[in-house]
């Protein structure tokens, strides 16, 4: 997995590149949370080059979700497969976090 | 006709990806369902190769993860078995309940059993079995919105 950052209207965007993996979540954690101790607030996480989320890659992102909204931000998510879209529906996390189809819609409103 | 093969596998958690294409390359008579065993079988795999090095095995890199798997016409089983001093999986609670939706932790054994039709543990708990029946079973979808 890889990803990049880029600060568009204010938000910060992640784009993640590759499977989001117990192997590897660590390093998209550290990120944000480095992003959000230096005062960063709304976070969009855009998904759409990658294949695979395990239960790993689930808790970070709650986790992410927890820390953001305790520091009064938010994280959304974006350009989530079909099988990712499964996977969230079937732990009920599509109904933590707000899941757009692409980043731009993500960013309205943001 | 029935295809059986084991994998003994590094209790490195960068192993488990080839590991599950060395599982799923062999089962040639999946592609008719193909999402399902795309999806489903992967990710059950997957899950539970991760759950046997974390915890089963304690992430000790001199221990090891065995992969019994068996394919027929009916179905696909696999066999993870850890070194570990097993676990009750009857003791891990529902991750989608409201009180537990905010953990990190806590759904791999949830996707297992959502995903598959039958995931069951051995009296020791340190060996589970993973079916996906290939004939007659519940369409993913139907799962999914269960």
């Amino acid at each position: 997995m890889s990803f990049s950052v880029v600060k568009q209207d204010g938000v910060t965007v992640v784009d993640v590149e590759g499977q989001l993996i117990v192997g590897n979540r660590q390093e998209l954690k550290q990120k944000v949370l480095d992003e959000l101790e230096g005062g960063e607030r709304r976070f969009v996480i855009d998904f759409r080059q990658t294949g695979y989320i395990d239960s790993s890659g689930l808790g970070v992102l709650v986790s992410l979700s927890k820390k953001i909204r305790e520091q009064g931000g938010e994280l959304r998510l974006s350009g989530l497969n079909e099988d990712l879209r499964t996977l969230f529906e079937l732990t009920k996390l599509d109904t933590l976090f707000r899941i757009t189809h692409t980043k731009e819609e993500a960013l309205q409103g943001l | 006709m029935e295809t059986t093969f084991v994998l003994e596998v590094p209790n490195d958690l960068r192993a488990i990806e080839r590991a599950v294409d060395l599982v799923v390359g062999r089962c040639q008579t999946c592609e008719s369902q193909a999402r399902r065993f795309r999806l489903n079988f992967r990710v059950a795999l997957a899950e539970a190769l991760a759950n046997a090095m974390l915890y089963g095995n304690g992430s000790d890199p001199h221990k090891r993860v065995r992969v019994d798997v068996t394919v027929n016409d009916a179905e696909v089983s696999a066999r993870v078995t850890d070194q570990g001093a097993g676990f009750d999986p009857d003791a891990v609670e529902d991750p989608t309940t409201p009180e537990n939706l905010m953990r990190p932790g806590g759904r791999g054994l949830f996707l297992m059993r959502q995903l598959l039709d039958e995931v069951r543990f051995n009296d020791r708990g340190n060996s589970v079995t993973l079916i996906l029946r290939l004939e007659e079973s519940a369409s993913f979808d139907e799962a999914a919105s269960a």
